[in-house]
This record gives structure tokens, C-alpha cells and sequence, in this order.
């Protein structure tokens, strides 16, 4: 029996998506984000994190690729527990951009 | 003013919130809240001989009561012998609180004995997890774990306790009060209209109800939908049961063993009205091939699985009752003849073909004759495999939640510990478990659990000695190349049930199989009832994994 393997994803022509999560800061919750991300196959090519002034909370920023299986990731990550807000901004975002420096 | 160790606080939270039975296993890390539990006088600890075991019967009392069921295990070993059943209760949306004990808090880190992160281990498999770190988190955790395991969509929550938090005294005011559901989403009432405005459009409409139909207890209220609006009605795997079978709108199970007529109506359908189903796989075959003619209105608890597999044309995020309940006065009433009387002609052309159903030596058979034995109050659980399909296909499911089995995740194993669960939580009830040789064997221990609370469990063995499904699926698409699916030794149940204590009888040696059967499933307490069924037999129809429904091979 051959099954049809599915083509490996594409990420060239996808525009690159800025998310920025708002969470309860306690230990594990960089590993729920970050399994969930794995666990569906979605690549993160970027990821931020630090508590915010209100200590109780962190905020988080991911750069992703805009796929066609983003609205799913971002329905998925909504139902985590300890993520308060999602919101999404373009990759002209410049969380990314100011740290490249670092990355040189 | 209270003051309590941690352990204590855990069984007064476990009382105050319903709970009435714990299955579990103890060991090291675990055993100051087997300590406190030992003082409960309303708990009652049942011992599973495995922890998978123990899972699956806190899952079998949640599947039949529909509450938020308890297991406990200890750390490492114990806690990842719960994995497959914490995974499995994820798969079919089933509502679990998981407590495992863990090592000291100062040893966490440290490669101590019997330490794992069984915290990291089940986040993809839990709906939420928690690593409990001091006593005093308890007050709000353990509300916190009932709370989410039986909201919106259910499912299970492990919250994993360290041993010096157990021990760790607590001072408090007041206890939290019982966890309550989160109310429901509020209704798209904009969608429902257009939703019902496809309905009364609709020519070629077709009702697909899923397991989110029992959950929400919604039944009746799917019923009269069909009824009212004329619509032929198919039910997934996990939602066998809330349409009686017999009902005359009913066209059974779809999918991958579905009768040929059903797969035949989707294909021809013009609507498709997805009531708490997700589009899976097994029941809809090669996604870009379900149902091409037909537009979608899908309704679930669940935000995310609206869109996942199929884009739906009216997508209604909300509890499937109060959906429904919104949505049936602004239906029409429609006798729908055309589509009906091609429904049926459709039924007649390709039904499904159940040889020997009057044989109770075959397999169709058994399956008919322990229903003809029985009424609709009892409960049939099932292992995993071609016993599961049969009986899926041929018992006549009347009521929800008189059908439990292993979903999504497929667990091999299940069936047993599970009708164990169920009986515990309904003991007036007679409780069947369907298995098959090779799942049997896979929790086979919980015999001896079974025989210890002498619960009125009927185990029915069809034996074939083999991985009947695997070795289906070598002889269809493997080339007949039969590799590791045939037993070669060939234990004898008979003996392994009277060594647990448990009466068995053997249809196979018996000139009236029949009237042995009944009196069987009749006199009351455990029993195996064991019959041999022939390799040969193959679950058909079949569609072969990954083309689409209406290519089945078979029946």
C-alpha cells in the first residue's frame, strides 16, 4: 500500500507575523506555548519573553510564518489556560527588529 | 481558623466537590494523601493492580456519570503508567482529575528515585496541568482542576503534588466552594438564523452528530432537530447512542466501517449539519473528498475545531443544547419525501450485510445475541479492534452514554478497566465489556480488581488469537504478508479467569450457546463469557486509510 507523503511546508512567500501573548507568569508556561507550537508542527522562528512591570504577568512575542494553518494556531494557543490575550501585528513590528543586533 | 496538611486539604476538596470514589494505586510519594485518605469516610479507594488501569476507570465512572472522575498514582512509574490514559481520556474528550505525588520539592531537579517530570510529560495530553508548590496553592488548584476538566469542551487535568507539600501544614478561613462549570459561550444569533435558513433550503440535508452530543447531554434535542426538519441522521464512533438505531432517520455510524448507504448519502448531500463532531479521519475519509457537494454548518464548544479539518459555510462556537435549543424554533417543519424516499431506496440498494447474525457462534452473531439478552439499561464498553467495530455496527444503541469505547486515542486495554469504572459508578447495572484476545491481554490485571469489588461485569472474549486488525490489514494491503499480528502460544482464559476467581463459561463447547450466554449476562457479579471467532473474519465494509469513503472494499 503507498500512502502520498504530504510536500514538506513551504515558508518562502509567506509573510512573517508578529504575536504577542499576554500570560500568567509561572513556571511552565514557556513550555505549554512552546509544545503546543511543536506538538502541530508550526515553526517559531522567534521567541520573547519577559514578566511584565505588573509581576503576576508576562508578556510574550513570537515570530511566526503567516500559513494558511495560522488562524488554527492562533484558536489553539487562545484555549491555553494561562494565555490571557493573543494579539497580532505585522513583521514590521519592531520587537524583532531592534534585537537583531544581538543575532549578528 | 482550619489548619490541615496539604494530603487532607486534597480529600476535603475531593469530598466537598462530589467526589465519592478514587481508583489509584499507592506508592512512596503518594502515600501521605493515601494516608489522609484513609481517614475519609466518604471516599471510597478502589485499587487498580496498574495505573493505566486506574485511569481507565476513573474514565469509565466519568464516562457513564458525565462528571469529572478521580485517579491517583504515585511519581514516576506510577504517574507514566497513567499517561496513556490521561491521553486517551484528551483524544475523547473526557473529563478527568489526575493526582500524582511527586518527589520534595527540594529533590525536583535531582534525578531522585522515582522522579520524572510528569508535569512536562502530559502537557500535550492534558487539557491543563499544574506542579503544585505549596499547600496553600491547593485551595485554588484543586477547585481550579475540576473546574477546567469539565468546562466547555471536557477533558483532563493532572495536578502533580510533591510529597513535602502533602505533609506541609496549611492554615486557611474558609474552604473554596465547589467548582462549577464556566457558563457557556453566548450565542451568534446572526449565524443561527442563516444556519437555519440552510436547513429549510436545504434538498439533500444530512445530520452528523458527535460525541460533543452526549457531553452536552443534548441528545433528545438533536432528535427532535432530525424530526422536525426532516433530516437523515448519522452518528460518529462516539456518539452511538443519541439517535436510537432503530429510529427511522437514523442511517448509523459513518466512516471507515460504515454501511455502504450511509457513505452513499453524505456523498450526496447537499448540507451537512455537524453537531459536536470534528471531522476525523476515520469518519470522514480523505478530507477533500467528504461530502463534495454538500456546504457546511458545524456547531461546537470548541472555538478551534471550527474550520480545522473542513471550513464550515456557518460556524457556530457554542454549548451544542443551547445551540440547538436556539436554533429549533426558527426551523421549519419538513416532511423532506424526496430526499427521504431516496434515503431509503439508498438503504435498501446497499445495506449493511451482517452474516450469520443469527448464528450466536459468529460474530454478528454474539453481538446480536447479547443484545436480544439484555435491555437498554446496560452498559457496553468495548477494547479496541475488530470486536469494537462489530459490535459498533451491529448492537442497537438506544440512549447515550450506554456506549463506551476507546475513540480517538484507539487504546488497546481499555475495555475492561473501563466497564470496572462504570459499574462502580452504577452498580444496578449490568455492564458488558466486548474484547478481543489481544486487548484483553493488555490490562488483563484488572481481573483481579474486578474480582476483589465483585462488580456485575460480563466480559464477552471473541478470540481469534491474533491482532485481528492487523492482520486484516496484511491480508488486504500488505500483500498477504502476515507478520506479527498471529499468537502462537494460546493461553486459556477459561483457566486465567478462574485463577482470578472470576466464573467463566465457553461458547464454544456448549450445545446451546445461546440460552449459556443469557444465563450468563443474567445471574449477577463478574463473568467471562468466552467464544472463538475465525482469523478470516473481516471487519467490511472498509475504506482503505486515506481514500475516501465511498471507495470501501468489502460488505
Amino acid at each position: 500500500m503507498i500512502e502520498q507523503v504530504a510536500e514538506p511546508l513551504q515558508h518562502q512567500g509567506f509573510a512573517k507575523v508578529v504575536l504577542e501573548l499576554e500570560v500568567n507568569n509561572h513556571p511552565g508556561v514557556m513550555s505549554h506555548i512552546c509544545n503546543l507550537f511543536a506538538r502541530r508542527a508550526f515553526n517559531v522562528e522567534g521567541i520573547l519573553c519577559m514578566p511584565m512591570s505588573d509581576t503576576s504577568r508576562s508578556r510574550i512575542w513570537l515570530l511566526v510564518f503567516e500559513d494558511q494553518r495560522l488562524e488554527q494556531m492562533v484558536l489553539q494557543v487562545e484555549k491555553l489556560v494561562d494565555v490571557l490575550s493573543v494579539r497580532r501585528h505585522g513583521a514590521e513590528h519592531e520587537v524583532f527588529e531592534r534585537l537583531e543586533k544581538f543575532f549578528d | 481558623m482550619m489548619q490541615m496538611t496539604g494530603a487532607e486539604l486534597i480529600v476535603r476538596l475531593l469530598e466537598r466537590q462530589g467526589i465519592r470514589t478514587v481508583a489509584g494505586i499507592p506508592g512512596g510519594a503518594i502515600l501521605p494523601l493515601y494516608d489522609a485518605l484513609s481517614g475519609s469516610d466518604v471516599i471510597r479507594h478502589v485499587l487498580a493492580r496498574h495505573e493505566q488501569g486506574a485511569g481507565f476507570i476513573a474514565q469509565g465512572m466519568a464516562r457513564v456519570s458525565g462528571r469529572p472522575e478521580v485517579c491517583f498514582a504515585s511519581s514516576g512509574p506510577g504517574a507514566t503508567n497513567l499517561v496513556t490514559a490521561i491521553a486517551d481520556a484528551r483524544l475523547d474528550s473526557i473529563p478527568m482529575v489526575a493526582i500524582t505525588g511527586q518527589v520534595p520539592l527540594s529533590m525536583i531537579g535531582t534525578d531522585a528515585f522515582q522522579e520524572v517530570d510528569i508535569y512536562g510529560m502530559t502537557v500535550p495530553i492534558t487539557k491543563h496541568n499544574f506542579l503544585v508548590r505549596s499547600a496553600a496553592e491547593l485551595l485554588e488548584v484543586v477547585p481550579q482542576a475540576f473546574r477546567i476538566a469539565m468546562s466547555g469542551r471536557p477533558g483532563p487535568v493532572l495536578v502533580d503534588v510533591p510529597k513535602d507539600v502533602q505533609n506541609q501544614l496549611v492554615s486557611f478561613e474558609a474552604y473554596p466552594e465547589p467548582a462549577v462549570p464556566d457558563p457557556a459561550p453566548t450565542l451568534d444569533m446572526a449565524a443561527i438564523e442563516s444556519a437555519a435558513k440552510m436547513i429549510d433550503e436545504a434538498e439533500r440535508p444530512v445530520l452528523y452528530l458527535g460525541g460533543g452530543v452526549v457531553h452536552s447531554g443534548a441528545s433528545r434535542l438533536a432528535v427532535t432537530l432530525a424530526e422536525q426538519a426532516g433530516l437523515p441522521t448519522t452518528m460518529t464512533l462516539m456518539a452511538l447512542g443519541t439517535m436510537p438505531v432503530d429510529h427511522p432517520l437514523s442511517i448509523g455510524m459513518l466512516g471507515m466501517h460504515a454501511a455502504r448507504y450511509t457513505n452513499f448519502i453524505l456523498e450526496e448531500s447537499d448540507l451537512l449539519i455537524c453537531v459536536g463532531a470534528r471531522f476525523d479521519d476515520r469518519a470522514i475519509g480523505k478530507a477533500a473528498q467528504f461530502c463534495p457537494n454538500a456546504r457546511i454548518i458545524h456547531i461546537d464548544i470548541d472555538p478551534a475545531e471550527l474550520h480545522k479539518i473542513k471550513t464550515a459555510h456557518v460556524a457556530i462556537n457554542g454549548d451544542v443544547s443551547t445551540v440547538l435549543e436556539a436554533l429549533l424554533p426558527r426551523v421549519k417543519q419538513s416532511l423532506r419525501k424526496r430526499w427521504l424516499a431516496h434515503v431509503d431506496s439508498l438503504k435498501s440498494r446497499f445495506p449493511m450485510a451482517m452474516p450469520g447474525c443469527d448464528d450466536p457462534r459468529t460474530h454478528y452473531g454474539l453481538v446480536h445475541a447479547v443484545a436480544a439478552a439484555l435491555d437498554d439499561e446496560a452498559v457496553i464498553a468495548t477494547d479496541v479492534g475488530q470486536h469494537q467495530m462489530w459490535v459498533a455496527q451491529a448492537y442497537p444503541f438506544r440512549r447515550p452514554r450506554q456506549w463506551l469505547t476507546s475513540g480517538g486515542l484507539g487504546t488497546m486495554g481499555f475495555g475492561v478497566p473501563a466497564a470496572i469504572g462504570a459499574a462502580l459508578a452504577e452498580p444496578d447495572r449490568t455492564v458488558v465489556c466486548f474484547t478481543g484476545d489481544g486487548s484483553f491481554k493488555m490490562n488483563i490485571q484488572e481481573l483481579a480488581t474486578l474480582a476483589e469489588e465483585g462488580l456485575n461485569v460480563k466480559i464477552v472474549l471473541m478470540n481469534n488469537n491474533s491482532l485481528g486488525l492487523v492482520y486484516q490489514q496484511q491480508s488486504l494491503f500488505y500483500g498477504k504478508r502476515v507478520f506479527a499480528s498471529k499468537y502462537r502460544g494460546e493461553p486459556d482464559f477459561l483457566k486465567i479467569a478462574e485463577g482470578f476467581g472470576i466464573a467463566a463459561v465457553d461458547l464454544d463447547s456448549s450445545p446451546n450457546p445461546r440460552a449459556v450466554l443469557a444465563q450468563a449476562l443474567q445471574s449477577r457479579g463478574p463473568c467471562l463469557i468466552h467464544a472463538s471467532i475465525s482469523r478470516e473474519e473481516f471487519v467490511y465494509p472498509m475504506v482503505p486509510p486515506g481514500a475516501a469513503n465511498t471507495e470501501m472494499i468489502g460488505g
